[in-house]
């Protein structure tokens, strides 16, 4: 309440103070290139990082209640909600978090699929259901949020550079006050972190957003913290693996190069 | 003598870290053709047996296979169960929830007897039998007609005339309700 | 040096094979006794990384064409499905993916091998011109390949170059039409990219065979670009280079594997993780690091047609090297001169790969890196059409050793270290 207040303050002194330049003075560009992303870390970061479990379900769950609504993360599955790697829901829970969530329905025995009053007929989804999206084409989607697409969530981590930490700073970058001179434009929220300072995305986290079944505590940075690892998973189910894989690798090569080296010398003393 | 066996066992020992390495590293390119985790998590369907009235077959879509789901008529079941077992030409269940050497009763055949689920592949050549009801016999047996070669199954299921060697497979399946059962 | 094979069949088995296919002779001959120079050094064995990346691009890609959809529509979800559901998918995708980066910075230190030490001169021109070809086909593969996951770089990078021959004159739009099968890039493009991307490769396979062959007339060059006088001259290929080459291998598998497992998408642009859209174009359109230098090459020039002459020229270039050195010194150890300008090159290269790497209109220390491209540009035409036979005239050779096993086993102390 007292950001939305500062920030309706700030806006309106930023845009009188605008008007009054633009009346005496040619107006000014500003440079809207996107602030870089803020500096936090994350457990799976490094040869060594894993994926928090908590986060992970906690993430699922801000993703489910919140951003579902708008983005799809279409190449997840809900098996993958039981598998190691990831979230490792028991296979009973994913089933359920499935059978909560509604899909198309395939055609029926006449061969429709929409009831009589243009409704898609969905079913429950189960485990070898993808996440649904939330539109039906493009088209819809951008109808929707005032001409802009929200994207596709499952690989968004690896199609940004720094992923994770961009994600993280455009869910808490809404807080900052546009500065003197920038004018948001209609429909478009402020958010230094985006390219430009517009972003079409409405601020979708505050704190208590989502109610934790854990007891954590659900600030806009935990929440962000949350999905963040789970997306970041999303995009990379199979992180654990390949590093738990690259570890024996790596032993393995050095000792194999160090048993060469040895063959290797004792080949040659005798040459030089 | 010393050092030529030393500098032997050093090459032993490198050739075989290395021969190690390759096959372990050979495994993945062979589990790769295995089926997915996508394949595997659509190789089970759940079945909603409500709406099918007695004496009727549903037909679904298993692994890529057609899936027969029958609900069977107390007359059907008794001309099942009047069959001997020795008298047919394949005597085995070929159930998947059993073991290989089950013989082929109408109980091995059918857990619940109202419910005959199969997979309904004709065990000759893989053509879909035809199902036989009261209004359209197909074959004399009242099960399937196989139209590819002629092969005739009864309402167990059971292989009974034609070049077909085996009964109809019976998948897994588990009845998670007393409406619905999960098969796969 | 080839001579006559000494070849023994060991058993019946043997001597019926011998007569029949001389399968184990030709290994015998090739890498068994094969007389080498005994002071091959590490820049020599890339040659045996290279057949090993070779190797590995084929398997892996084969193993990813049984999974992976050439079709516009799904090839994006079908690379997706290799990573997430195909058991050690995700390990088969970045063997390749990295194994491409592998494979060209291993080439490259294999070119730059043969520029130092002259093993481009007489009698071995034509394993140089054979190893351009290999170069050029690696890079048309490269293209075909970085396509098929059908991202936002590989849908924009291939409009970019297939553009590039409409600057032909006449000619240029109905040679990118055809191309592209289609108005522009598209489905039809991806499929017979796909094609072409699993045929090139065992084409490459069929050349690398002669680029070894016609290596094994002459036998190979060394470090210090003098001939085999003597058998002391020389060790069998088995075990003295055999065992090194596997030694190196490993070291090199190493830094492969630290990329696979730790930094995967090191090489990529996080762009192709977008599905590709015809419909917006990405801020900044990049090829993969190995082709960056020939891309700031071709974007430094303003005109589009001598944009793609000069880039074009630039790996054309590459054939008349043999003659364009008129140095009767091979190696650059004994060409002071030579070997400054030698460097020189490599700082050019590595300068045009980096104004590649950037957006067309960026600066470093206010300098617009379009003229660091121009004059990079410059030097490369300029090291091998006026360097090249400049230098090789009026430069004075230091005194180069009277044999290879005088240096290596006789004065070892004065070895030079480079």
């Amino acid at each position: 309440m007292r950001l939305t207040t500062i920030s309706l303050a700030t806006v309106s002194l930023g845009t009188l103070l605008a008007f009054g330049l633009l009346a005496s003075t040619p107006a000014m560009a500003l440079d809207t290139t996107r602030l870089a992303p803020k500096d936090v870390s994350f457990s799976f970061e490094g040869p060594f990082g894993t994926y928090d479990r908590g986060a992970l379900q906690r993430g699922y769950q801000v993703y489910k209640e919140v951003c579902s609504a708008c983005h799809s993360a279409q190449h997840l599955a809900f098996h993958n909600l039981d598998e190691p790697g990831g979230p490792e829901f028991t296979e009973a829970q994913a089933r359920a978090l499935a059978a909560a969530v509604k899909v198309p329905a395939g055609p029926n025995d006449r061969g429709e699929t929409v009831d009589d009053k243009g409704t898609p007929i969905s079913r429950s989804a189960t485990l070898a259901d993808h996440l649904p999206s939330p539109f039906p084409n493009e088209e819809a989607a951008r109808a929707n949020n005032g001409g802009a697409l929200p994207p596709d969530l499952s690989m968004v981590v690896k199609a940004r550079e720094s992923g994770p930490q961009y994600v993280y700073s455009i869910l808490t970058g809404f807080t900052a006050h546009p500065p003197a001179g920038f004018k948001v434009i209609d429909g478009k929220y402020f958010n230094p972190y985006f390219e430009g300072w517009n972003i079409g995305m409405p601020p979708p986290l505050k704190d208590g957003t989502v109610t934790y079944s854990d007891g954590t505590k659900a600030t806009v940075e935990q929440e962000a913290h949350d999905v963040v690892t789970f997306l970041a998973w999303a995009s990379e189910p199979k992180m654990e693996e390949r590093k738990r894989f690259g570890f024996g690798v790596m032993v393995f090569l050095i000792l194999l190069a160090g048993v060469l080296y040895a063959s290797y010398r004792k080949v040659w003393k005798d040459a030089h | 003598m010393d050092a030529g066996t030393r500098r032997d066992f050093l090459y032993v020992a490198s050739g075989a870290l290395g021969g190690v390495g390759l096959a372990a590293m050979a495994w993945p390119f062979i589990d790769q053709m295995n089926p997915t985790s996508a394949t595997l998590a659509a190789g089970t369907t759940e079945i909603d047996l409500s709406p099918i009235q007695v004496g009727q077959q549903v037909v679904f879509k298993f692994r890529g296979h057609p899936l027969f789901v029958r609900r069977r008529t107390p007359a059907e079941i008794a001309e099942a169960n009047a069959v001997d077992v020795n008298s047919l030409p394949d005597p085995l269940a070929y159930n998947d929830n059993l073991a290989d050497n089950a013989p082929a009763t109408d109980a091995n055949r059918a857990t619940k007897p109202e419910w005959l689920i199969l997979i309904g592949v004709c065990t000759h050549l893989g053509c879909t039998p035809t199902v036989s009801t009261p209004q359209m016999p197909q074959g004399d047996y009242g099960g399937w007609l196989c139209h590819c070669h002629g092969s005739q199954y009864d309402t167990a299921g059971r292989i009974r005339k034609g070049p077909a060697p085996r009964n109809l497979e019976v998948p897994q399946y588990a009845f998670l309700s007393a409406t619905r059962v999960m098969v796969g | 040096m080839s001579g006559p094979s000494t070849y023994k069949p060991n058993s019946g088995f043997e001597r019926w094979l011998d007569t029949r296919l001389p399968l184990p002779r030709l290994l015998h001959d090739t890498i068994h006794t094969f007389p080498t120079p005994r002071n091959l050094n590490i820049w020599y064995t890339f040659g045996a990384i290279l057949t090993f990346c070779l190797g590995i691009q084929i398997v892996t890609g084969i193993v990813l064409a049984m999974h992976y959809v050439a079709n516009a529509g799904l090839a994006f979800d079908s690379v997706e499905s290799i990573m997430r559901d195909v058991n050690y998918g995700w390990l088969i995708r970045y063997m390749h993916s990295n194994g491409a980066s592998m494979f060209f910075l291993a080439v490259y230190i294999h070119m730059f091998r043969g520029l130092y030490y002259g093993s481009y001169k007489a009698p071995r021109e034509l394993i140089w011109i054979i190893g351009v070809l290999i170069y050029v086909l690696m890079m048309a593969t490269a293209f075909f390949g970085y396509v098929l996951p059908w991202g936002q770089m590989s849908f924009w990078g291939a409009t970019v170059i297939t553009n590039l021959f409409s600057a032909i004159p006449v000619v240029g739009k109905g040679i990118a039409t055809w191309l592209w099968g289609d108005f522009a890039v598209g489905d039809a493009t991806l499929n017979r990219f796909f094609s072409l991307h699993y045929l090139l490769p065992f084409i490459i396979a069929g050349v690398v065979g002669l680029h070894i062959w016609a290596l094994h007339v002459p036998g190979n060059n060394n470090p210090l670009g003098i001939d085999v006088k003597s058998p002391q001259d020389t060790v069998p290929f088995h075990p003295y280079y055999t065992v090194k080459d596997a030694f190196y291998l490993t070291l090199f598998v190493i830094l492969f594997a630290i990329f696979v497992f730790y930094a995967p998408n090191f090489f990529g642009n996080p762009d192709n993780y977008q599905q590709a859209n015809p419909l917006v174009t990405p801020p900044d359109i990049v090829p993969e690091w190995y082709l960056l230098p020939f891309y700031a090459m071709l974007r430094s020039i303003p005109n589009k047609l001598m944009g793609v002459i000069v880039m074009a020229g630039a790996m054309i270039t590459l054939v008349f090297i043999p003659w364009l050195d008129t140095s009767r010194v091979r190696s650059c150890r004994f060409r002071p001169l030579m070997k400054q300008f030698f460097w020189g090159f490599a700082v050019a290269c590595v300068a045009l790969g980096y104004c590649g790497s950037q957006s067309v209109d960026a600066s470093v220390a206010g300098i617009p890196l379009v003229w660091v491209a121009r004059v990079a540009t410059f030097y490369y035409y300029a090291f091998f059409w006026l360097i090249m036979p400049i230098v090789g005239l009026i430069e004075t050779p230091k005194k180069i050793p009277a044999s290879i096993a005088q240096s290596v086993l006789g004065d070892t102390a004065a070895a030079p270290a480079e």
